[in-house]
């Protein structure tokens, strides 16, 4: 048995070797700083949402009266964050019409209800801060993250707008500690004669928010999409706890009643 | 009490039917560790069938609102997330415990005479519940569950002569599309489940007649008895002493479960795929498709098989095979023991081969074969396909058959160890 516990966990230990070799690429991310308890930070989140992305993305799974569940009553919520109904218990839907949006971005904007579990709170949160002027795509906009999407940078006005910063290395372990050196987004690709290639974000324009406060603004919107993909993950965590204490006391109760039955056995 | 039990008795046997299958079972005294995964199967199964039937009230087989309807049991129903994810994490729990529960039977031989048909029943609820498994993962109607049927459904399509035909009698229409979501649905909950009740029926019943194997192989049931008991001297009776140690079982069990429901229902992406939680798009191919877990030491063998003669159908039969060929094991093991203890080095390290093979391939099968790289060189132009990740598939797709191929002649050849006359315990 334990020559085979030995064999199994080699296995496993190479398994983990490949999975670590599969996760390795080429984009460098920062973590998303999301808090997910924090309230105020969902609420700000919310108010982000609501003023900067409902307007052409949906959220269709969403209902207005979910938005207690951040501490938020009722009230609030009417006052300040339905712009497109008027009934509480209405789903968070976009007034922009899909033949409009296929004429102005080609394509219509995702529904962004479970977007933060497709794509992850660190995706979402990076790709928002990548965006980038290039005058070569229909919207004068790319994006590091997601080359060549079709959204704008909507946020341009908070947050400034950057431009590419592109820089050559002959040596590829250079090239990825210059990569690994930039705090944010890079991006390592191999260029042209065997040379490589970083691409960073530069700030070409400040925006009406600081740099600091920028991230924030994202950070505190990200968090919301998170909390809208699943927003009964804190309920969750809390009922887990309890499950887990209730079990381990079941557990201590049937072990001891267990070792008595079995002490008549010989 | 006593007399509403007599009156019940004259007119259905319920004492005996309780006493012959668990009440006055006599099992061996020596079980560990690996024969909780029997019960533990029995009970992740009722909770499915609770947990289905409570899904089923909100969930709507309908191209237009399943998807929805899944965000709306989420989001709306009260408990819904529950139900949910107790559904979800119990899928894969399922196939945990039940590919513990058969790697029991290869440590132990459990599968040998008289056991033959208790494991081939066996070999055909872990049949029913691949297919149970396949049926409903296209319900929650997200990218990976359209694309993942597409291609399982396809692969009936490389079948010669009848192939397009049979794939498109299968689903009903050309592509997957709301006809294949409705039947798939009617097999999930109903046609696939009445099957596998049948056959875990079948499977117990089967076990409680030849009686239970044991760590040590030794045959318990055929002991002299106890004139006083009754009892073979290693064997107690289920009732009261493996009730509980099984309810000691259930609790672990539900532990590790509630970790996973409550605080990684989507297990990184292995239980709940985040491609799923985009709606199925027919017009968008995801640039890799997997399918769960489960599924993929076999997926792996698929990708694996390279095509001859033009069709892509030896791939298809081999990962066919890799599944069947289980209900030949009775047969195909010729050693003089059942129990891995008192087997020689040569079973141990095939069944250690068979072991690591199952895992690589499981792995493998989760990411694109693109994964390792690709052979550089003037030398691979010969190859036919260049991804070292293809080769090592082949490779072990090759030992993984082996461990079942030349079992007749390593288990004769293997130097066992001479088995006791009882049980080793404590």
């Amino acid at each position: 048995m334990n020559k085979l516990a030995v064999v199994l966990l080699a296995a496993v230990t190479l398994l983990a070797a490949g999975a670590a070799c599969a996760a390795e690429q080429d984009i460098r991310m920062a973590p998303a700083p999301v808090q997910r308890l924090d309230q105020e930070s969902l609420q700000r989140g919310a108010r982000n949402f609501v003023n900067y992305c409902l307007n052409c993305h949906s959220a269709r799974y969403m209902r207005y009266n979910r938005l207690t569940g951040i501490g938020l009553t009722e009230q609030q919520v009417k006052d300040n964050l339905m712009f497109a109904t008027d009934r509480i218990g209405d789903t968070m839907v976009s007034a922009m019409k899909p033949e409009d949006a296929r004429k102005w971005f080609g394509a219509v904007p995702p529904d962004l209800s479970v977007e933060a579990r497709v794509r992850g709170a660190d995706w979402l949160y990076n790709y928002l801060l990548a965006f980038y002027r290039d005058d070569k795509t229909p919207t004068g906009w790319n994006n590091l993250v997601f080359p060549n999407v079709g959204m704008p940078n909507v946020l341009w006005q908070l947050g400034g707008t950057s431009k590419l910063v592109e820089a050559e290395f002959e040596d590829p372990e250079k090239a990825e500690g210059a990569a690994i050196a930039v705090r944010g987004i890079s991006k390592l690709e191999p260029g042209q004669h065997g040379k490589y290639v970083v691409l960073t974000l530069g700030q070409q324009a400040p925006g009406a928010l600081s740099r600091s406060d920028y991230e924030a603004f994202v950070a505190d919107l990200v968090n919301y999409l998170d909390y809208m993909a699943e927003p009964s993950r804190n309920d969750r965590m809390r009922l887990g706890i309890i499950v887990l204490l209730f079990l381990g006391l079941l557990f201590v109760l049937a072990y001891w009643t267990k070792v008595e039955f079995w002490k008549d056995l010989h | 009490m006593q007399r509403l039990m007599t009156w019940i008795d004259e007119r259905f046997p319920l004492t005996t039917l309780w006493e012959s299958q668990w009440g006055k079972y006599v099992a061996p005294k020596n079980f560990n560790f690996w024969y909780y995964f029997g019960s533990l199967a029995a009970l992740v199964l009722v909770m499915q069938i609770v947990t289905g039937i409570f899904l089923t009230m909100n969930y709507k087989p309908d191209a237009q609102k399943a998807f929805e309807s899944v965000e709306y049991i989420m989001r709306d129903v009260e408990w819904g997330w529950l139900i949910r994810y107790m559904h979800s994490t119990g899928a894969s729990m399922f196939f945990v415990v039940v590919y513990l529960h058969m790697f029991r039977a290869l440590l132990y031989g459990s599968y040998r005479k008289p056991r033959e048909l208790l494991w081939i029943f066996g070999c055909l609820v872990y049949l029913a519940l691949m297919a149970e498994a396949f049926f409903g993962y296209l319900l929650p109607w997200g990218q990976m569950s359209y694309w993942g049927a597409q291609v399982i459904v396809n692969l009936f399509s490389t079948i010669p002569v009848i192939g397009d035909d049979l794939a498109v009698w299968i689903r009903g229409d050309y592509t997957v599309s709301d006809i294949t979501l409705n039947r798939f649905f009617a097999f999930h909950v109903i046609a696939v489940p009445l099957v596998l009740i049948g056959l875990v029926a079948a499977h117990l019943m089967a076990l409680h007649e030849v009686g239970s194997n044991n760590p040590d192989g030794v045959d318990v049931k055929h002991q002299p008895r106890d004139p006083v008991t009754g009892l073979p001297p290693d064997g107690i009776y289920s009732h009261p002493y493996y009730t509980i140690k099984d309810i000691v079982g259930v609790i672990v069990f539900l532990a590790v479960f509630s970790v996973i429901l409550f605080f990684v229902p989507d297990m990184g992406g292995y239980f709940l795929e985040s491609n799923n939680f985009i709606p199925a798009d027919s017009l968008k191919t995801p640039e890799h498709i997997a399918p769960v877990w489960y599924f993929t030491p076999y997926y792996a063998m698929l990708r694996a098989v390279p095509s001859f003669f033009s069709t892509q159908v030896w791939g298809v039969l081999v990962m066919g095979a890799g599944v069947l060929i289980f209900f030949f094991l009775p047969w195909l093991d010729r050693g003089a023991v059942k129990s891995i203890r008192y087997r020689g080095s040569l079973y141990k390290g095939w069944l250690a081969a068979f072991v690591v093979s199952f895992l690589i391939l499981g792995y493998l099968g989760t990411v694109p074969v693109t994964v390792w790289g690709q052979f550089t060189g003037a030398w691979s132009a010969i190859l036919d396909t260049k991804d070292k990740a293809t080769w090592v598939a082949r490779i072990f797709t090759i030992v993984y058959f082996l461990y079942f191929v030349l079992m007749p002649w390593y288990t004769v050849r293997d130097k066992t160890k001479p088995v006791p006359e009882r049980v080793v315990w404590r």
